[in-house]
């Protein structure tokens, strides 16, 4: 049997794309693209845990948020410089994430979608609190500098375009890692659990640790998101990281399709763009149209939009 | 590049050169001023949103009369949804895009602190932030941001000094939001108080915005055995701690931050008679304050209202606090000439001396220096008496 | 003490509020087997038209009596135009279908009704003599109508066929289609109920915590623990959740971590809660068949 050539010529296209745009367009463009990346990196992150492990995570705002954090403490006291800060930053959220999971895989459906919006509603107040004022900065936040190019690039690059680059690579290195994943036993694995949980105990998967395992990785991502989301920023708040920002990934997760690195991207750029769109649709009501849009398109295209790419992919070969 | 290239790069320089001379300083043409700002209109503060819209009805009648020198004011109020990262967005697109000529009264004190790096790097003045926060006035570190209002930390102070004077004995409580705004409240406090902080404020409590109630940190206050109350609380839960301190038998000194004395917005909903006794540092015109009914000032506000945001409830203070600020952004521009170039807006609004914006207090006024970044630093405390708040004492400084 | 059984009563007070909308929550549940995220928007929306009655002139009742009328529309028709074209989809673009749900309801809100803080009517005045310092007498006409309002759910579910019919239609669509169930009518009627005891619970509520768009945001957090902790298939579980939910965050505030963090603990409580007991306090652990 044939494999098509589709997802590589488009995977192709999209790498060199993606490597001129930042030359081609304006800064503020610039800045908005490496926001969509960003949260490439932290929906991959997401969809790891709902779509090839089949738990629901509410919560994945918090690691977000404690990745951004992770990084600004570092930064801020200079124990780092900023892009050593990045894997430090997804390390500190692969252990919350780990540990958080190993009490809460007991939890299913409902009851796991409470636990995680419960430790996302309660970072924010953590991170906020007395106790941690002196290296969170409490409620007034900690602020960043954002990263230069090194001495060889500051000429060609500006820092807009240098923070993406970096972004891009980082993209690069979590989808390829991320695809070596899921292709391998541990894929294999983690979908045998979600579809078959008691039959995968049986053939001897160590449910437990794949479940913890999964969310830890996943938290990882997330975390490294949010490392690289606070350098875009240049700031660091806990109203940064409400619940909105859970729901937002959920969101992006579901809209581009689970279980689909590309739709991922499509993802990304829907929670970037389409609130914009929105809000120049109805200035008085953007929100009310933002909710119709993605009613509309959950009817529509229910499996999202890399469903509806292989389904069409489907009917064709 | 090869020539060819380089020939059309320049032509296109040249043609954009060009359309920009029309330009003659960022986001100021010959027939308009083009500003922005942003403002939650969606997400938890979406209330003030309201202070937004204000602004843009004011600007509409001033471009109705002409403008100011000939040229007409565009304001682009974009929402942020009162998140940090959002509004960086926004402002990056307002200066980026849009081409703005600067920031005005954007709203948040963390999202105005995301944006103002970036600002000040740029040069492009973050004119009135919307926010009561102290840390606003840095003319040395942070020369283009300028606050506006009395900063929250100032008001405490001057709590604190009346408390020191009429009642030294006091036991004082403090109920505050959990966020930069009650934090605030609990600091001017302690510049006063200094190292007798922790004798005098024998317990504090604090909420969050997504809290149902407040009933139990009122209760548990009234349990510290307290005789006195500061509460830096947002209009919605000021209204449900007076309905509680009432309702639980409590007489408390009661303090009330002047963002939650709005007659109708507050004191009703609470129970007028519930509220009396409770004092605030006003500096603005309440609406509903019969002592204004036919105050000329008052009235012209109430048919802009009218006419520029029918529908609109007049009982709500952001209204009021929107106009004051359109007002003073526009004595900041006639000062300016016709020279609206972002160095010279900074400059100017660092030079009021003495401007009394129609809604503000008898007897207060906005001054403002190179050294001096607050525009408002006085206000009079009022106490409620059942009907409205009575202003007592002089104007004070929360210097 | 006195604080201590201060605090007691307060948070029976807020768990009557949680129990109010973690019923609405439970019964679309067991309609629908959908935790249905929009339910605090809906409540607030239905309250928001029952002000505008009361508004117009009408009197409390007759208010309260149309906008439950009202609400059981809204929520059956939205089940039918919307959620029913999501029937089959997986679970998360259900979820989402809900968050949009949530989004528009809340948007629409602001738009029509404005964001100002509003000051809902109670139905139990103010002097009455089941009132007093502790325990005010819409707090305790809340608490009646919340425990009443259960029983009604319970003894509809347990003993009418209307409550079997649904709940077979939500267990197994299938096999109740068989037996002649018109599920589709069973869903539709699911979410109306659902939406009508929405509106009572924002009725109820709202002369306490005060009518705005964010109204019930905070309250939907703990209503959503509150139905969990109790067990999302079991009616009594939505008001002992509530009130359990209640009093721990009021005496973890106000004795145990204060109140800087008194949410989070309340709810790491609850998750832990969980841990041990995966169905809920009251639920009952559904057997999967391999």
């Amino acid at each position: 049997m044939k494999k098509s050539r589709a997802p590589a010529i488009t995977v192709a296209v999209l790498l060199v794309g993606g490597c001129v745009a930042p030359f081609a367009i304006s800064s503020f463009h610039t800045f908005q693209l490496t926001q969509i990346l960003i949260y490439a990196i932290a929906l991959l992150g997401l969809n790891l845990l709902t779509g090839y492990s089949g738990q629901i995570s509410l919560g994945h705002g918090a690691f977000y948020g404690i990745g951004a954090y992770a990084a600004a403490i570092l930064l801020d006291h200079a124990w780092l410089p900023y892009w050593a800060t990045i894997p430090v930053a997804g390390a500190v959220c692969f252990a919350v994430g780990f540990g958080f999971g190993l009490p809460a895989l007991r939890l299913e459906g409902p009851y796991l979608a409470l636990a995680t919006f419960a430790l996302a509603i309660a970072t924010p107040q953590i991170l906020k609190h007395d106790a941690l004022e002196k290296w969170t900065g409490g409620v007034q936040g900690i602020l960043l500098d954002k990263p230069e190019p090194p001495g060889l690039l500051a000429g060609p690059l500006d820092a807009d375009q240098w923070l993406y680059f970096l972004c891009l690579v980082f993209v690069v290195v979590s989808y390829v890692i991320g695809w070596n994943l899921v292709r391998g036993r541990t894929g294999r694995a983690l979908i045998a659990i979600r579809d078959q949980p008691i039959a995968a105990a049986a053939m001897g998967i160590d449910t437990a640790l794949y479940k913890s395992t999964t969310f830890g990785l996943s938290a990882m991502y997330t975390g490294v998101a949010g490392a690289l989301g606070a350098l875009l920023t240049g700031f660091v708040s806990p109203d940064s990281f409400t619940i909105l920002v859970s729901i937002n990934f959920l969101v992006g997760v579901v809209v581009g399709g689970m279980a689909s690195i590309l739709g991922n991207l499509f993802g990304a750029l829907f929670i970037v763009i389409v609130p914009n769109i929105a809000s120049d649709i109805s200035e008085s009501a953007p929100w009310a149209i933002y909710g119709a849009l993605l009613i509309l398109i959950m009817i529509l295209m229910p499996r999202g939009f890399a469903g509806m790419v292989r389904a069409v992919a489907a009917r064709r070969g | 590049m090869s020539r060819r290239t380089g020939l059309m790069a320049t032509l296109a320089l040249l043609t954009i050169g060009g359309t920009a001379a029309a330009q003659k300083s960022p986001g100021v043409t010959s027939t308009e001023i083009k500003i922005g700002q942003t403002m939650p209109y969606s997400g938890p503060a979406s209330a003030y949103g309201v202070i937004g819209k204000t602004a843009l009805a004011y600007f509409k009648m001033v471009n109705e009369k002409g403008g100011v020198a000939g040229h007409k004011i565009n304001l682009i109020s974009l929402d942020d949804g009162y998140a940090p990262p959002k509004a960086v967005e926004q402002t990056r697109k307002l200066v980026e895009s849009e081409g703005v000529a600067f920031i005005f009264n954007a709203l948040g004190t963390a999202t105005n602190s995301a944006t103002q790096r970036y600002l000040n790097k740029k040069g492009i003045p973050q004119l009135f932030v919307a926010t009561g926060a102290d840390k606003w006035s840095d003319p040395k570190g942070n020369r283009w941001t300028m606050g506006w209002q009395p900063s929250y930390r100032q008001e405490a102070r001057v709590y604190a000094r009346y408390i020191q004077q009429s009642k030294p004995d006091a036991t004082i409580c403090v109920l505050y939001q959990n966020d930069d705004f009650g934090k605030d409240y609990i600091a001017g406090l302690k510049d006063v108080f200094k190292d007798a902080y922790k004798k005098k404020v024998v317990k504090e409590a604090s909420y969050e915005v997504t809290d149902p109630t407040l009933d139990s940190q009122v209760v548990n206050l009234k349990a510290a055995g307290c005789n006195t109350l500061v509460t830096a609380a947002t209009p919605k839960f000021a209204a449900q701690a007076i309905r509680k301190v009432h309702d639980i038998g409590w007489k408390p000194l009661h303090f009330m931050t002047n963002v939650s004395v709005s007659v109708a917005a507050v004191m009703q909903p609470a129970g007028l008679e519930k509220g009396v006794g409770i004092i605030t540092g006003a500096y603005l015109k309440d609406p509903t304050d019969p002592a204004f009914k036919n105050d000329p000032a008052m009235l012209e506000w109430r048919a802009f209202m009218k006419k520029y945001m029918p529908g609109a409830p007049e009982s709500d203070v952001n209204n009021v606090y929107g106009y004051a600020v359109s007002e003073t952004l526009i004595q900041v521009l006639k000062q300016c000439g016709s020279d609206f170039s972002r160095d010279n807006v900074i400059k100017q609004a660092a030079s009021l001396k003495g401007f009394k914006p129609s809604l503000a207090l008898p007897g207060l006024e906005i001054n403002t220096s190179g050294s001096d970044y607050r525009p408002f630093s006085q206000m009079q405390l009022a106490k409620f008496n059942g009907k409205s708040f009575e202003r007592f004492g002089s104007v004070i400084s929360g210097d | 003490m006195e604080g201590f059984l201060h605090q007691l009563l307060l948070g029976l007070a807020s768990g009557s509020i949680y129990g109010g909308v973690a019923l609405a929550l439970v019964m679309i549940f067991k309609a629908t087997h959908h935790v249905n995220f929009a339910q605090g928007e809906l409540a607030m929306f239905t309250t928001y038209i029952s002000w505008s009655l009361i508004q117009a002139g009408a009197p409390y009742w007759v208010a309260f009596a149309l906008t439950l009328g009202g609400a059981f529309l809204l929520g059956s028709l939205i089940q039918v135009a919307i959620v029913r074209r999501v029937q089959h989809a997986p679970v998360l673009t259900v979820v989402i279908v809900f968050i949009g749900l949530l989004i528009i309801l809340n948007s629409l809100a602001g738009w029509l009704f404005g964001h100002t803080t509003i000051d809902f009517p109670s139905p139990f005045p103010a002097d009455a003599w089941y009132g007093s310092a502790y325990f005010s007498p819409h707090e305790v006409g809340m608490t009646v109508v919340t425990l009443a309002t259960l029983a009604l759910v319970y003894a509809f579910f347990r003993y009418t066929r209307l409550g079997l019919a649904m709940r077979a239609a939500a267990l197994n669509p299938a096999s109740s289609r068989l037996v002649g169930i018109r599920v589709d009518r069973m869903l539709a009627l699911g979410w109306g109920f659902a939406s009508l005891l929405g509106a009572v619970a924002g009725m109820m509520a709202a002369p306490i915590v005060f009518l705005e768009p964010n109204m019930m945001v905070g309250i939907l957090v703990y209503a959503f623990a509150a139905a969990l902790l109790g067990g999302i298939e079991n009616p009594w579980g939505a008001p002992i959740g509530g009130f359990i939910v209640g009093v721990m965050e009021n005496l973890a505030g106000a004795y145990v971590v204060g109140t800087q963090i008194k949410l989070a603990v309340a709810l790491f409580i609850i998750v832990a809660v969980l841990v041990f007991k995966p169905s809920g306090l009251f639920g009952r652990r559904s057997v999967v068949r391999v």
